[in-house]
């Protein structure tokens, strides 16, 4: 009976050690100062095409900013949520990877539709009617 | 002073007295009706003295198992209202014929059907569902609470501010009219000018809070609390369909969060998301409310097919044929669920292509389903099947949940989705999955986990009249449905024209009468098996000689649930422990350190229905002052660090000593 009790003690000794040693890493004063200057000169990019009318294209202006947006996501990821391959054993990575494949889902799928959508359901002539697909 | 519109304005918003209805005959007989009960139930608490108790053991308490039954609760006082809600509407359509307009006006009827769906999904359907998961997960996968109790407990009191924000509609101004996904531009503020679509997206916002956090909740408790020894495909199916159901909710649940942020703008300030003009577009509203509409039904099967699983394998004295490909069918749904959106607009006309694209994910959806069924019925081959209430139930599922999981596949083909959309086929089609499959395996897991949760059976004969009634209620109430719509008829039609459908519809009310018995068989079961509990009484833990560890612990449970965290071998760990023939520790207890019980979580949900209707009836000091009130109240308790204690060795000690002579007393 107490080698049975005993075996059942470190079963929960190691059950309930697991909650604090698993934490993920508090950043470095080095790493929050590199990620506020980052996430600085990636939010002034954008009032600067703007404001300073720089490209001559909207489509490109809207482009740009897109694209600083998505880095301005990742740098955030990095520098202030510390997310790397290896924290929380890989549970943050494979919950990234979840998110992006539902996110991509849902944007492509909400693209794709709203496309035919609108191209199906706006004003048509008889015409144009006949010939769709 | 009271004269002065201004300032009533200023008070009230714009709740006047005449958003009461007191000129509705049936709606004061109602809240006459609810009144009365309320206050003969506020004497009884208090002549009992109970208010104490109540507050200090259930309101505030943080335990798993408690939550989950209060959940399970709150689901099936909500499964009344908005069962009275479906049986106003087959009186209605039975009688709405040659000229009668029945007794519903259409102003009213709108509002019914808008409550009923609203209703079973969110408030009846969700916290079921919830509440099993939250009772019985940290029990299967031995642990001894979840990993954030406390917002266990926010979880819980902000799912019902959400209902009672609905459950206010009915006396204080007017519900929804637009059915239960309120499409714009019918629920813009142009054509919903009044309070019910307010009413309707500041329930579902509170509550979606609620859902969210308990999600994230659930996948931490099971990603990171399991037994030793418990790796992923040694968990119990159960909580294998909780771990993808909540990932579903984590993952959807800001989508129709997003969603409704825009609809209210739309309302509140004026921008033009989903109106028809200045560049809005309605039919964006529709295609994200059903990204997330169409996770949702899979949020709430995957649990009732965990319970389903639990229940055959028991029941059938056999391990769960097929555990492997049961798991990988539960995935493969999850994701499968993501891509299937479209088919509940195949009519919107995005053309050949994009519906033939989610016609055939529809159908392919309904592979790892069907590998599901032939597991379960493999399970029972070969089996000794003990034809106890939960079978009953898991029977009646899988024969009801098939026929309607083939006219699913028949509304997967878009040609013929665009003869039947938005028919009484379709009605008749969901009712088919929602009763035979979430609701049976709702009531399956209610008889097949009750002695778990209060220490005795649930009387079977009662049991019996509830599943026959409901089942062939069910047949009832739903065939005529299908038969009417293949006829062409419409949903959310109060009253009709052609007199030869009637007897349809008669049929139908007679099914919804059969379904009312079936209800209330199983309170009569509540009642008759309470008054019974000393012969129904279980005193092993392990009633119906399960496979799983929450049969492991006395019923009802332990606050601590496990003296000793077990260490597990095999998905079965029970049946497993069983066989090893496992002697339970009775020396050697420690202090259990557990979390201590706090009234913010319930605080916050009352600041929370302040707000909401605040927003709802445009009292804007309302808004401001209990916003300010529920941030104060969050920070504050932060501050709070007397957040856990410890259960001393010596009440281990005696708890486990009285179960330990009850075990004796078996032999």
């Amino acid at each position: 009976m107490t080698t049975n009790s005993t075996s059942h003690e470190d079963a929960h000794e190691a059950h309930h050690g697991h909650s604090h040693g698993h934490e993920a890493g508090h950043g470095s004063f080095k790493s929050y100062v590199t990620g506020f200057i980052l996430s600085v000169i990636l939010t002034a990019i954008p009032f600067w095409l703007v404001m300073g009318d720089v490209l001559d294209s909207k489509v490109a202006t809207v482009a740009a900013i897109m694209i600083i947006g998505a880095i301005q996501i990742v740098v955030h990821m990095i520098y202030f949520l510390h997310m790397n391959t290896k924290s929380e054993g890989g549970w943050t990575m494979m919950a990234l990877i979840f998110t992006v494949i539902i996110v991509a889902i849902a944007l492509v799928g909400s693209l794709w539709v709203m496309h035919h959508l609108n191209t199906n359901m706006m004003v048509m002539s008889p015409e144009m009617m006949k010939n769709l697909p | 002073m009271f004269s002065n519109p201004d300032l009533l304005k200023f008070i009230f918003g714009r709740l006047t007295l005449e958003s009461i209805p007191y000129h509705e005959p049936i709606l004061v007989a109602t809240f006459a009706a609810v009144a009365l009960g309320g206050i003969a139930l506020c004497a009884f608490i208090t002549y009992m003295k109970w208010w104490g108790p109540l507050w200090n053991d259930w309101i505030t308490s943080i335990d798993h198992k408690k939550i989950g039954i209060m959940y399970i609760i709150l689901a099936i006082v909500m499964l009344l209202r908005g069962f009275s809600d479906a049986i106003m509407m087959r009186i209605q359509q039975a009688i709405a014929f040659n000229g009668s307009e029945g007794y519903l006006p259409p102003h009213h009827y709108d509002q019914v059907f808008t409550a009923h769906g609203v209703i079973m999904i969110f408030f009846v359907a969700m916290p079921f569902v919830t509440g099993f998961m939250n009772f019985v997960v940290p029990l299967q996968i031995g642990a001894r609470d979840v990993s954030f109790p406390f917002l266990n407990n926010f979880s819980f009191w902000m799912t019902t501010a959400g209902a009672i924000i609905v459950m206010i509609s009915l006396f204080v101004g007017e519900f929804a009219r637009t059915g239960w996904l309120a499409y714009p531009p019918l629920s813009g503020v142009e054509y919903s000018p009044g309070v019910g679509v307010d009413y309707y997206i500041w329930g579902l916002q509170v509550a979606g809070v609620g859902t969210t956090l308990s999600g994230i909740n659930l996948i931490a408790t099971i990603v990171k609390m399991r037994a030793p020894g418990m790796s992923f495909m040694k968990m119990p199916v159960f909580t294998w369909t909780s771990l993808c159901t909540n990932i579903l909710i984590v993952a959807t649940f800001p989508i129709l969060t997003a969603t409704l942020v825009l609809l209210s703008l739309d309302r509140y300030v004026g921008t033009n998301f989903f109106t028809n003009d200045l560049g809005g577009n309605p039919m964006m509203y529709i295609n994200l409310i059903w990204i997330w509409g169409h996770p949702e039904v899979y949020i709430l099967i995957l649990p009732a097919f965990g319970i389903f699983s639990e229940v055959v394998a028991t029941f059938s004295g056999k391990r769960l044929f097929g555990y492997a490909s049961m798991v990988y069918a539960t995935c493969a749904i999850m994701i499968l669920s993501y891509l299937v959106w479209l088919h509940h607009f195949f009519t919107m006309g995005s053309g050949a292509s994009v519906n033939a694209f989610f016609g055939i994910t529809t159908m392919i959806i309904s592979i790892p389903t069907g590998a599901k069924i032939f597991n379960w019925l493999f399970t029972i081959y070969r089996g000794r099947v003990r034809y106890e209430v939960p079978m009953l139930w898991t029977i009646g599922f899988m024969v009801t949940f098939v026929i309607g999981g083939m006219t699913g596949v028949m509304l997967a083909v878009p040609p013929a989705d665009f003869v039947l959309h938005n028919s009484l086929f379709l009605i008749a089609h969901f009712h088919n999955v929602i009763i035979g499959g979430v609701l049976f395996g709702l009531m399956a897991g209610v008889t097949y986990w009750y002695p778990k949760a209060f220490g005795y059976k649930l009387d079977p004969f009662w049991g019996k009249m509830s599943f026959w009634f409901w089942f062939i209620g069910f047949y009832f109430a739903f065939m005529p449905l299908y038969v009417l719509g293949l006829m062409g008829i419409t949903r959310r039609m109060s009253q009709f024209d052609d007199p030869s459908l009637q007897i349809w519809f008669v049929i139908a009310a007679i099914g919804a009468g059969m379904i009312a018995i079936g209800i209330l068989s199983f309170i009569i079961q509540l009642v008759v098996s309470y008054i019974k509990r000393e012969e129904l009484k279980d005193e092993t833990g392990d009633p119906w000689h399960g496979r799983t560890l929450e049969w492991s612990t006395s019923s009802p449970p332990p606050e601590y649930n496990f003296a000793f965290t077990p260490v597990v071998h095999d998905h079965d760990s029970w049946y497993d422990m069983k066989n090893r023939g496992y002697a339970r520790p009775l020396q050697g207890f420690k202090p259990i350190h557990m979390p201590k019980n706090t009234g913010t979580g319930a605080i916050l949900a009352a600041l929370n229905i302040a707000l909401a209707f605040g927003l709802i009836w445009y009292m804007w000091w309302l808004v401001v002052v209990s916003f300010v009130a529920i941030i104060a109240v969050a920070i504050g308790h932060t501050f709070n660090y007397k957040r856990d204690y410890y259960i001393p060795a010596e009440t281990v000690s005696t708890e486990e000593g009285k179960r330990t002579e009850l075990l004796a007393k078996q032999v």
